[in-house]
């Protein structure tokens, strides 16, 4: 075994190991020293993680922050023993409670797992088996690494559901995970990970599929659990937020390299790398931007007690009545961003939806510009369809995979009888309008990434020269920096056409950053609706106010690094 | 925000570019080893098919009766219809009329591919036209369906053994028979497509940029079914080519005369144990044409439909 | 549950009357006039006719719709041209080579198929999957008669193993039943092995990949849980909708695997019906068929509703 000295980290890493200071109490339970992991040849980089060094101690948080692609994914697998084959370690160790587990044989490795080293991960839908009841899941664990009878396996399950603070553990017990929510699975797993009490706890974006109000219990209970049970815990998020509410340290991936590694208010009030500063920066935060609105600029868009009701009409079934959005009245001034904030089926998505005319409303109207169009036959739509546009969620999918970008850009145009050579002159001003470059026009979308997608996707929303833009969780797919670069970009096109923009997003502190007005949907109901001055500082509603309590990191001041 | 900060976020955001590097899916199909195979290997047999009467063949119909039961690589005569005498060497010998077991596996070459072919289109051709109806008028969706799955119900092959004997056997009748047990499954797959494409988010900006219905199917919807169709299509040919070839072994297909191979099957079949070669060459060559389209399936369904690939 | 039994058996009535219009149509509008075929060539004008009216072919094409559907509804078949026997005594006496064949096959094919299904998908990419794949192209390829031939060939000519033709009654003892169905129940099994290891292979390939693998594994569960109570529990339904489907095939099999090996069962009957062109008997074996289908269908969806406790109706 080699000292820590010789990791060469030192210089990345001014402060982790070696400083007094920093030592956190506890011995390390976790310690991985120059991990290696390769890439399948041919790939953009050779490896996946590239002499990463950190450790994790007793009774201690360590987040590991990265964006996509930065390999903090493949540390937690290659700790686990989970690589797959293609992605072979090449060096370094891990040393769980100084057995390196990246040389245990398999039967070792097994034995490690869930008694020693426990993982829970970012999908409670499909991380648990849906066709075992969840008692029987939580059972193999014990079934396998215990010789305990079946009476005290349960009892021992029951004490655990009732640990993780799960209502009922009898009904638990019986239940299979579809019949449960979000947060229940993801308790499940917990519960799972921890009921035989492991050293260390590997949490793989834990949260990240969560509702905000339910991250925000989820963040709770581990913690919780972690400081009564003196677990070392390895956190990996991308969400500076979630990083400022529970880390103790943090360390910062770049392309499978650690770039920083400090205490929690070290990286985050005084990073020292570039790069984190960089993604600190890009954090939008959480009070609104105090842009005075014009309040006499013209209505473009208003709904009257829209109203979208889905019937699910079975087979001798009953008829049941979904109301996805009830009684919702908006309106948006030109230049002007009205931001809908909600959690998922509060309704937001079916409101945009509403108003793009992609689903006929059950009732109620919608102006543009005073011309009613919620009734409005499609054919009678076409000529106002190009005041609307919509930008949506999925960079992947939003671009016909068939068609060449300019294709794309140019359809809108071209449908409304403009020459094919000045929607060409259009198309290219638009891609240059968006920073990308003209050459684009003639490539496929599976040539871009996700932010150059989605930045394609609003050229070819502005190609009808639009009065309304709607973003539809538009960077909701993306990472925090190119989020940042996305988010400018609305902003530009805001001003610069004097747009009015429906910005719909789950994500508080984006919309913070974008709206002059907010409305709060819950359950299809608007439940609060104002200037973002007012709903930011001084919500009124109950929910509202749940909403921003819920919200990660809400007491640390980002973007002033 | 101030300037300098663009500077950084551009320089230093990790965003992937190698997607830049992915080959289209065309390429992906040239490198493919199946397909490769499966592609020379057909091009092979339409080659036979095509220059039959130039491979040392003689008119399949002729026959000797001096010339009977002869094994594999013997000489006998045969008898043109002109009445000539000629020597002819029976490279696959000579079934129970004195005829030429080579010439006669060598033209079914071209009543195989054939049929494969056609009844491949046909079958693409209404399930197209069913599944983009079915997919796109719902008021026709509920009873086109419930038609479907009566033909579904009912196995393949009895449909076209009933509709041949209704009919009577002639190369267009097998090739319609055959097809439209397929139908069904080209028309659920092209509503199925439909059905899932028009959620697409892209297909829903096209809505909202105006786009009219009929440019959405034709720009939009039909292209992205062109790779699972071209996969359903070779499968179908390679399926044809089974069912006709076990139609005219029962009897029950193309006329005796017609030299097919599972009409050349079906005649040496009661003197197999003592001349199997009059039932082993035309299987081999109808088992290796059908090999060679179903590894060019494969091959395709691996490189062009890469979801369908996973589900079977 | 009961509901969903009720709804399910309710939604197979309009695929039945469908079956029932198409097969009655299928034969009915065709070209040719079905008494002048059945009377013969040497018959005269008189005789046809004579046919024409004893069999009602003379009423118009609804009103003979309505007469068989009626008959068919009350279990009514009608006669057999040929035989001169109703067609519902003829298909109950063929029902057992037939019912045995079919039954051996899909126990050696699922036997065979699953296990080995699984196991490739575990070792994706391996020799061993690569060969069965291999395999399983081939097995798809192979027409049944030709593998029929080869068998016959290898292990009744030259080896001497087992009978090369005919059918022993279950009821005249269980072993010479099985020497005589063994073969043509190997024979048949191939092609429903390739195409059950094939969708096995891949939906426990695909189950693999999900998340709740990855979980397991991270419990240190033991491989062979992973792969069987995780694995391939959740591949079931489309396992078993596979070998539902499949049985449409095994029917097209039976039909060419009877005739090869001399077993007197429905496939015979069939091809023996269609060379004499017997109306009737056509009819009622493809009805038959096709009813047998869609019951197992039937089944193979019940069987979801235990397969997989997301699915409620």
């Amino acid at each position: 075994m080699h000292s820590a000295a010789q990791t060469g980290e030192v210089t990345l890493t001014p402060g982790s190991e070696g400083d007094v200071t920093l030592t956190p109490p506890g011995s390390a339970v976790l310690e991985v020293r120059e991990l290696t992991i390769a890439l399948p040849a041919g790939g953009e980089r050779a490896t996946a993680v590239s002499k990463v060094s950190f450790s994790v101690h007793r009774g201690e948080i360590l987040c590991l922050v990265g964006e996509s692609g930065s390999g903090k994914s493949v540390i937690a697998q290659g700790i686990m023993g989970l690589l797959p084959p293609a992605l072979p370690v090449t060096g370094g160790a891990a040393l769980l409670e100084g057995e390196d587990t990246t040389r245990a044989s398999p039967e070792r490795l097994r034995q490690l797992r869930a008694a020693r080293m426990s993982m829970i991960f970012q999908e409670p839908m499909t991380a648990l088996n849906p066709v075992m009841r969840c008692g029987e899941q939580l059972d193999e664990v014990l079934v396998h690494h215990t010789s305990l009878s079946e009476p005290e396996r349960r009892a021992k399950i029951i004490a655990t559901l009732q640990e993780v603070l799960l209502p009922d553990p009898a009904r638990m017990f019986a239940a299979y995970p579809h019949q449960l929510s979000g947060g229940q699975r993801q308790r499940i797993m917990i519960a799972m990970a921890l009921v035989l009490d492991p050293a260390l706890l590997i949490a793989d974006e834990p949260t990240t599929a969560l509702d905000v109000t339910t991250q925000a219990q989820i963040l709770k209970l581990i913690a919780d659990l972690q400081a009564r049970h003196g677990t070392g815990v390895l956190f990996i998020t991308h969400d500076f937020g979630v990083v400022a509410e529970i880390a103790q340290r943090v360390a910062v991936l770049r392309l499978g390299e650690l770039v920083e590694l400090g205490a929690k208010d070290e990286v985050l009030k005084r990073p020292r790398h570039r790069y984190t500063k960089m993604l600190i920066n890009a954090v939008p935060r959480l009070e609104p931007h105090g842009r005075a609105a014009d309040t006499d600029a013209p209505v473009v868009l208003e709904t009257r007690d829209l109203d979208k009701t889905y019937v699910d009409r079975a087979w001798f079934g009953k008829r049941r009545n979904v109301a996805a959005a009830k009684r919702v009245n908006l309106s948006v001034r030109r230049g002007q961003t009205l931001g809908i904030v909600g959690e998922s089926g509060s309704g937001k998505s079916t409101v945009a939806r509403c108003i793009v005319r992609l689903i006929d409303p059950s009732g109620g109207e919608i102006h543009l510009h005073g011309e009613e169009i919620a009734r409005r036959s499609h054919g009678d739509l076409r000529p106002l369809r190009r005041r609307v546009q919509i930008v949506f969620q999925d960079p992947y999918r939003s671009l016909n995979p068939r068609r060449t970008v300019g294709e794309a850009i140019m359809e809108g145009p071209l449908n409304y009888g403009v020459p094919r050579a000045e929607a060409l002159e259009r198309a290219r001003r638009l891609l240059a309008l968006v920073r990308m470059d003209a050459g684009a026009l003639e490539r496929y979308p599976h040539q871009f990434s996700g932010g150059q997608r989605q930045r394609i996707c609003i050229a070819r929303a502005l190609a009808l020269e639009p009065e309304l833009l709607i973003a539809d969780e538009a960077v909701s797919a993306l990472d925090v920096s190119v989020q940042a670069q996305v988010l400018r970009l609305l902003e530009e096109i805001r001003t610069e056409f004097d747009l009015a923009m429906l910005f719909i997003t789950h994500d508080l502190r984006v919309a913070a950053q974008v709206c002059d007005h907010v409305a709060v949907m819950h359950q299809g109901v608007v439940v609060e609706y104002g200037a973002a001055e007012q709903i930011f500082l001084q919500p009124k509603h109950e929910y509202t106010r749940a909403l921003f309590a819920a919200a990660p990191g809400r007491d640390f001041a980002f973007g002033r690094a | 925000m101030t300037a300098p900060e663009t500077e950084s976020f551009e320089s230093l955001s990790v965003e992937s570019a190698a997607v830049l590097r992915q080959e289209s899916a065309w390429q992906r199909v040239r490198r493919n080893g199946a397909v490769r195979f499966g592609a020379v290997a057909l091009a092979l047999l339409i080659g036979i098919a095509a220059a039959a009467p130039w491979l040392g063949t003689v008119d399949p119909s002729l026959f000797d009766a001096g010339s009977r039961d002869l094994l594999p690589g013997k000489t006998g005569d045969i008898t043109t219809l002109e009445g000539e005498i000629i020597r002819h060497t029976f490279f696959m010998g000579s079934d129970s009329y004195g005829r030429d077991i080579y010439s006669r596996v060598v033209f079914g070459t071209r009543v195989s591919l054939a049929v494969g072919v056609c009844a491949a289109l046909v079958a693409l051709a209404f399930g197209i036209v069913f599944g983009l109806s079915a997919g796109y008028l719902r008021w026709l969706d509920g009873v086109l369906m419930r038609i479907m799955d009566g033909i579904m119900a009912i196995p393949a092959i009895l449909i076209a053994i009933a509709l041949i004997a209704a009919w009577r056997g002639s190369l267009v009748t097998v090739i319609v028979a055959i097809a439209i047990p397929e139908i069904p499954r080209v028309s659920r797959l092209v509503r199925a497509l439909v059905l899932t494409i028009r959620e697409e988010p892209y297909v829903e900006a096209a809505i909202a940029l105006g786009t009219p219905p009929w440019k959405i199917m034709l720009a939009h919807i039909l292209p992205n079914t062109v790779a699972p169709l071209v996969v359903q299509g070779t499968f179908i040919c390679a399926s044809a080519i089974l069912v006709e070839a076990i139609l005219s072994f029962l009897g029950v297909g193309l006329p005796p005369d017609i030299p097919t191979w599972g009409n050349i099957m079906a005649e040496g079949r009661v003197q197999f144990v003592e001349y199997p070669h009059n039932v082993f060459f035309p299987g081999i060559f109808l088992a290796v044409t059908v090999l060679a389209v179903n590894i060019l399936g494969d091959g395709l369904r691996d490189t062009l439909d890469p979801k369908m690939a996973k589900r079977v | 549950m009961y509901t969903f039994l009720a709804r399910r058996l309710l939604a197979t009535i309009p695929v039945l009357l469908v079956v029932a219009v198409l097969v009655f149509l299928m034969l009915r509008l065709t070209p040719g006039d079905p008494a002048a075929i059945l009377a013969g060539d040497a018959a005269n004008t008189e005789q046809i006719a004579q046919i024409r009216t004893g069999l009602g072919l003379d009423r118009p094409i609804i009103v003979q719709f309505g007469i068989w559907a009626g008959n068919l509804l009350s279990g009514d078949l009608g006669e057999s041209f040929y035989y001169k026997q109703k067609v519902t005594t003829l298909i109950a006496h063929r029902l057992e080579p037939t019912v045995s064949l079919a039954a051996l096959t899909i126990l050696i094919a699922v036997a065979v198929s699953v296990p080995l299904g699984v196991l490739a998908a575990w070792r994706f990419g391996s020799l061993f999957d690569r060969m069965l794949m291999g395999f399983s192209v081939i097995g798809f390829s192979v027409p049944v008669f030709v593998l029929a031939y080869i068998l016959i060939w290898l292990i009744s000519l030259k080896l001497g193993w087992l009978p090369v033709q005919g059918y022993q009654r279950l009821a005249d003892g269980f072993g010479p039943w099985l020497r005589h169905l063994l073969l043509p129940s190997i024979t048949l099994s191939v092609i429903y092995i390739a195409l059950i290891a094939r969708v096995t292979r891949a939906s426990v390939l695909e189950s693999l990949g999900e998340d709740y693998i990855r979980t397991a594994r991270a419990k240190g569960l033991p491989e062979l849980r992973v792969l069987v109570r995780h694995a391939l529990a959740n591949a079931a339904v489309p396992i078993v909708t596979v070998i539902g489907i499949g049985i449409a095939l095994l029917i097209g099999g039976v039909v060419v695997t009877e005739s090869v090996y001399a077993i007197p069962g429905l496939g015979r009957l069939t091809v023996d019906a269609v060379l004499a062109r017997d109306f009737p008997t056509i009819q009622g074996v493809i009805l038959f068929f096709s009813f047998v289908y869609v019951g197992i269908n039937l089944l193979v969806d019940l069987s979801y509703v235990f397969l997989d406790p997301r699915i409620r109706y």
